[in-house]
């Protein structure tokens, strides 16, 4: 494919999504057919991307540089690499996949129309954030993101109802502004508290240099920057990515956020949002200002640490609890995952940042997925609280006999998620560990990160139990017991069940062929990554050795 | 043709489990030849392997991926390669060949199991990782085959996850070995690192030439690992609970795969552990504790296939003290005949268990005739406790002699070399070859005395009666028991994993069914290697052929004394039976630490104590401090700021007199400023 072609497919992978929520403004589109087909359109844009790209060839591909506000020196610079090219094919399908589902499994609120306009919207920004090449693009497509994901929190999301109309007189006195819009409030504000930093940040990189063209201050790798500007520009950008990563302790907008959000919703924050927080660390915060990277490495592998830790003991509390909720669970791991990714950013070294792209994908997938199995978990017993799914019985909810396939599926994903080799949760985390085995040696601090190597290493041993100890609750239980049985447990009852069938119990449909069309994708990649990693190692490895630059 | 060979012996049962679980429903006829075929096709093709390879060695390696390694332009790739030689070409041998048997054997066992073809599918992936850990030249790889058999055993022994224990124990299996999981990681970093490379070869040729800079470091990290897979203490708690799986999964766990891997791991790397001394004493004190502590928990135990667990563990531990004393031919050769006899004691006792329908030894004890209900079980088990009790000229007897051995030369310091180039550097402290012959010695006795404890107990009365106990006449039928809420776990544990699908009525029927066809021919087909294979290392031409032509002929020295011990240890056991008939014999025997031993020595305990409960304490802190104390300055930083809205609110009077009154005073201070 020759470089033009690449570069128009590219520039048309944000506008296609774009003109599509355009097109949902009019009202003669039937945005039940608009939603699939517009981000099913971008979806084989970007596989014809990843097609035509060549392997070969190390550097940006498919560039479209033009000039936009050249009073300030802003350009319209797209183009795509190693390490973005994998988070733009997964934007793309995560998006896909939400827009079929949200039309086949409507979330609460109001119409198809603006949920679609606004997903195509969010799907515009997020693409937009991983092919930018400018910092002011960069910053404007990773704030067009927010408003979309606002509302579609806020009004599409769960404000902990119970199951419909058993509390009509306790909903109607709930105060109007419930959990959900709390919940995105707080996303809003605390994002935006970041991005201000961030921008603050960009100004002066950008000042300083004299550009603010990304791969001409990469391949510049910090000269002509002052160690004093490199460092305020490091921590400003560092902690406006950070919050959205999000990195202990700026973490506690996304527990809420995920509980509130509606499916569609938590896909996408924790298979797209979160990366663009590590993607910014990777693609900006490396090669632009090394030397204060540098600085703060060791604090931000410490703080990756104590979020691995943290996510996952917190996780552990609530899994042993009577009530907890399986999405809060699910959003609390990802914190734990996320910062498997920021230790890997944090050794600087090319294993680390491989490990962290490929758990930035990994994670994707995977907890993609989890709340895919969640949402749907939820859509059958109409509350994700393991107290209703466990209906009293305190041994676990027996979802492998009540909905194998759903079960079933649900262990795969826990088991992916604990790191499992052979599944795509695991070369990131072991990329991470081995890199901050030897962390980059102008890092000083050799024993520090062997350290949080270890802490890292326990963590994987927490996470594993606390995967487990949910799979328990929601998969395992008690044996079916007949009706009779139920109230008089009896001796004769508790011999009876010889039948092969088990009596008839609540009924729980198992996971349609829609459902699991739309999964599908999730578990085949996610066994691929695993299986075959230089699928992404391939890309990413000869990216990272060109960010981290002559040593 | 050989690495075709050798990925072939790999990936037959990994394609069968990916498609046995894909199309399980659309054909459930296909379910059994899809389990039992390819992995007896992979057992052939080993054995072909095996030939072809012989003594000799051979490497292949294919790139799997780059990792870019620590620094830029020194990249660390990960291979999908092959380091074959004769430890590793027979230990797949013992893989396939016992997995065979097992699938086999579970077409029968669990043929009324709805939940048959997911089962088997697990078990070939299990297979698979197995093989993969035993084939595989590149340490990466290694771990994922390592960890894969850990899910895989997680969810066979959670089989049954309608019952308590099962579910219990399944976790714990997967969470203590991945206990020993995380330092084995950082070992393998450290190897890597050391021999700069994941290759098994060069980690291989930089330990044998002095390259592994801090070689006890990385063998002691390595061995957690190893302790952690193959139940040594003190990790060895997940397996005596693991028992809570279908009994054939437990042969697998017990003879091929799993618990070998440790052992395996070991021997395979056995020229790091060569390099420190320190940590070879660490291994034989480890393999001592092992040995002696599951010996007297045997000779407590109630339930057959925890005595059986407790016996692995205990022969596990001799494999171990045999590396200890720096003999990996004897630990390969105790590998292979106890594979083969554990997986026939297993799915021996299987059979019984369905005869007696309990676990229960003492239950056991009481049905009269047992025997004859299964008379080929009754003699496979015989035949495979004689060999665990090292009788010759049974299999266990030669192999166990020649771990002694080894202990005994490593007394004065000598010990078989490793064929791989030059050992000087490497030694073999004298304290752990002391410490494994007197503990081996002194585990002999008590295996002996808790085998025949085991033959009494299960099979020894025998009077052809029909006197049943109620709802012992269990037949075939695996479905799990029904009953959940049983209050207590110990008395869940004891009661029949089979609950009864047949009718006294049909008493003629139940017994044809207790012993299939498709049940019988593993048991014989096990029970030859379990009587011969012992007979193989006599000429060199033959088993050690394969191996590294070391001889493994019995020495007179060790031999003798061993066989005393034994005998000794089946006198004690026949005698206190005899002393108090009717009364357990292991009771008798034990004495004061029979309370103890029942209980594992409290090791359980301990790790709830030490491990379990502070981390259960720190997960409430981080969600207390989650909750109240992270909320609290962000709900802090929201009323700050409403707060400072309100104050500047207040500001805005209105008043114009105040305004001026203000912006005069400002105005002074200013003024006052600049002059001063």
């Amino acid at each position: 494919m020759s470089p033009t072609v690449l570069s128009v497919l590219l520039a048309l992978l944000p506008a296609v999504p774009l003109a599509g929520s355009l097109a949902a403004l009019s009202p003669r589109t039937t945005p039940r057919r608009l939603g699939p087909a517009a981000t099913g359109l971008t979806l084989l844009l970007a596989i014809a991307v990843a097609a035509g790209y060549d392997y070969g060839r190390h550097g940006l591909q498919g560039q479209t540089d033009a000039s936009w506000i050249p009073s300030l020196g802003v350009r319209f610079h797209l183009g795509v690499d190693g390490i973005s090219l994998p988070l733009l094919v997964l934007t793309a399908l995560l998006t896909f996949l939400c827009a079929v589902h949200a039309e086949r499994r409507p979330p609460h609120g109001p119409g198809a129309r603006p949920r679609t306009g606004l997903l195509l919207v969010l799907e515009a920004g997020m693409i937009g954030t991983f092919a930018a090449q400018d910092l002011i693009l960069f910053f404007l497509a990773f704030e067009f993101v927010l408003i979309p994901m606002y509302l579609l929190i806020a009004r599409w999301g769960d404000d902990g109802a119970p199951v419909a109309g058993r509390h009509p007189a306790k909903e109607a006195l709930r105060a109007p502004p419930g959990p959900a819009q709390g919940a995105a409030n707080r996303f809003l504000l605390y994002t935006l508290l970041g991005s201000v930093l961030m921008l603050v940040g960009f100004l002066l990189v950008g000042l300083h240099a004299g550009t603010f063209d990304m791969p001409a201050l990469a391949a510049r790798h910090g000269a002509g920057l002052g160690h004093g500007t490199q460092l305020a520009a490091a921590l400003l950008i560092g902690i406006g990515l950070a919050v959205k990563a999000p990195m202990w302790p700026l973490h506690s907008w996304l527990p809420d956020a995920h509980t509130a959000a509606p499916t569609i919703g938590s896909v996408l924050l924790a298979g797209v949002l979160l990366k663009m927080g590590t993607y910014g660390l990777v693609r900006i915060l490396v090669p632009e200002v090394p030397y204060g990277t540098r600085q703060l490495a060791p604090y931000l592998a410490a703080f990756g640490v104590v979020g691995i830790l943290w996510g996952a003991l917190v996780c552990l509390d609530m899994v042993r609890r009577r009530a907890a909720d399986l999405k809060r669970i699910i959003a609390y791991s990802s914190i734990g995952h996320m910062g498997f990714v920021l230790l890997g950013i944090a050794t600087l070294t090319p294993a680390g940042l491989n490990g962290a792209l490929f758990a930035n994908i990994g994670h994707g997938l995977i907890t993609g997925l989890l709340f895919f199995l969640v949402g749907a978990v939820k859509e059958r017993y109409g509350s994700a609280d393991l107290a209703v799914l466990e209906d009293g019985s305190d041994a676990g909810a027996a979802l492998y006999r009540r909905a194998p396939r759903l079960g079933g599926l649900l262990a795969l994903g826990a088991i992916a998620g604990l790191g499992l080799p052979g599944l795509a949760g695991f070369w990131g985390e072991l990329l991470a560990l081995l890199g901050s085995f030897h962390a980059d040696p102008a890092l000083g601090h050799r024993t520090t990160y062997l350290v949080l190597m270890a802490l890292g290493g326990l963590g994987t041993l927490l996470t594993a139990g606390y995967l487990l100890l949910m799979v328990r609750r929601v998969c395992m239980g008690p044996p079916a017991v007949p009706p009779v049985a139920r109230h008089h447990p009896s001796e004769e009852a508790l011999r009876a069940p010889n039948s092969p069938e088990p009596a008839a119990e609540p009924g729980i449909p198992d996971a349609s062929r829609f459902e699991l069309g739309v999964w599908a994708p999730l578990v085949a990649l996610t066994a691929v990554a695993g299986l075959w990693p230089a699928v992404l190692l391939r890309l990413t490895d000869p990216a990272v050795t060109a960010l981290l630059g002559p040593r | 043709m050989t690495p075709a060979l050798a990925a072939l012996v790999i990936l037959l049962p990994f394609a069968a489990g990916t498609v046995g679980l894909l199309t399980g429903r659309l054909a459930p006829g296909l379910a059994r030849p899809l389990a039992v075929l390819p992995t007896a096709l992979s057992a052939a093709l080993a054995v072909v392997l095996a030939v072809r390879i012989g003594s000799g060695q051979a490497d292949f390696a294919a790139p799997l991926t780059p990792t870019g390694g620590w620094s830029a332009g020194r990249d660390m790739p990960i291979s999908l390669a092959f380091h074959l030689d004769g430890l590793a070409t027979l230990t797949a041998v013992l893989v396939g060949v016992v997995a065979t048997c097992v699938q086999i054997y579970s077409t029968s066992y669990l043929r009324d199991d709805p939940r048959y073809r997911s089962y088997a599918a697990v078990v070939s992936f299990f297979t698979s990782a197995m093989l993969l850990v035993v084939l595989t030249g590149d340490l990466v790889v290694l771990m994922v085959g390592w960890e894969v058999m850990g899910i895989c055993s997680y969810l066979l022994i959670g089989h049954h996850w309608e019952k308590r224990d099962a579910r219990s124990a399944s976790l714990k299996a997967f969470l203590v070995t991945k206990l020993g999981d995380v330092p084995f990681l950082f070992g393998l970093f450290l190897l890597a690192f050391d021999a700069g490379t994941f290759r098994i070869d060069g980690v291989l040729t930089a330990a044998v030439n002095g390259r592994i800079d801090h070689p006890t470091l990385a063998a002691l990290l390595l061995l957690a690992g190893a302790v952690g897979k193959s139940a040594q203490f003190p990790l060895h708690t997940w397996l005596p609970d693991a028992m809570a799986g279908p009994t054939p999964v437990s042969a697998l766990i017990h003879a091929a795969t799993m618990v070998a891997a440790g052992i395996y791991l070991i021997a395979r790397l056995h020229p790091v552990f060569l390099a420190s001394g320190a940590a070879l004493l660490v291994l034989a004190v480890l393999a001592a504790i092992t040995m002696i502590g599951s010996a007297l928990c045997a000779l407590a135990q109630d339930d057959v296939k925890r005595v059986l667990a407790y016996s692995t563990v205990g022969q596990l531990g001799y494999m171990a003290g045999a590396l200890a004393c720096g003999d990996r031919d004897a630990a390969a050769f105790h590998l292979l005949t106890h594979g083969a006899f554990k997986a026939l004691l297993f799915l021996s006792a299987g059979v019984l268990i369905h005869a007696a329908g309990t676990n229960s030894l003492a239950a056991m004890s009481r049905i009269r005739g047992l025997r004859h209900r299964a008379p080929d079980a009754f003699w496979c088990l015989t035949i495979g406790l004689l060999a665990l009790a090292g009788i010759p000229p049974f299999s266990g007897f030669f192999s166990k002699d020649a771990v002694l051995a080894a202990a005994e030369h490593a007394t004065s310091g000598t010990f078989h070399a490793p064929p791989t180039g030059d050992v000087t550097g490497l030694v073999v402290p004298a304290a752990a070859g002391w410490t494994v012959l007197l503990s081996g010695l002194l585990t002999a006795l008590l295996t002996a005395a808790y085998a025949t404890r085991l033959w009494l107990l299960a099979a020894g009365s025998p009077t052809p009666t029909l006197t049943l106990a109620a709802g012992a006449d269990s037949g075939a039928d695996s479905r799990p028991q029904p009953v959940e809420n049983s209050a207590d776990p110990q008395l869940t544990a004891h009661q029949p994993t089979h609950q009864p699908a047949h009718q006294p009525a049909h008493q003629e029927a139940a017994d044809a069914a207790h012993e299939p066809p498709a049940q019988r021919w593993p048991l014989w087909a096990l029970a030859v290697p379990s009587f011969a294979l012992g007979l193989a290392g006599l000429n060199t031409h033959w088993l050690p052929a394969l191996l590294d032509q070391v001889g493994l002929r019995p020495a007179t020295t060790t031999a003798v004394p061993s066989l005393a011990c034994a005998v000794l240890g089946v006198l004690a056991g026949w005698g206190a039976a005899r002393a108090r008939p009717g009364a357990d014999p292991g009771r008798t025997l034990l004495g004061p630490l029979h309370a103890p031993a029942v209980r594992g020595f409290y090791v359980d305990a301990a790790y709830s104590l030490m491990f379990v409960r502070p981390v259960l304490g720190a997960a409430r802190l981080a969600r207390f401090l989650d909750a109240d104390v992270v909320e609290t300055y962000v709900r802090g930083t929201a009323a700050t700021t409403r707060g400072a809205g309100a104050a500047v609110r207040r500001a805005q009077t209105g008043n114009i007199q105040t305004y001026l009154g203000v912006l005069l005073a400002g105005a002074v201070v200013i003024g006052i400023l600049v002059v001063v």
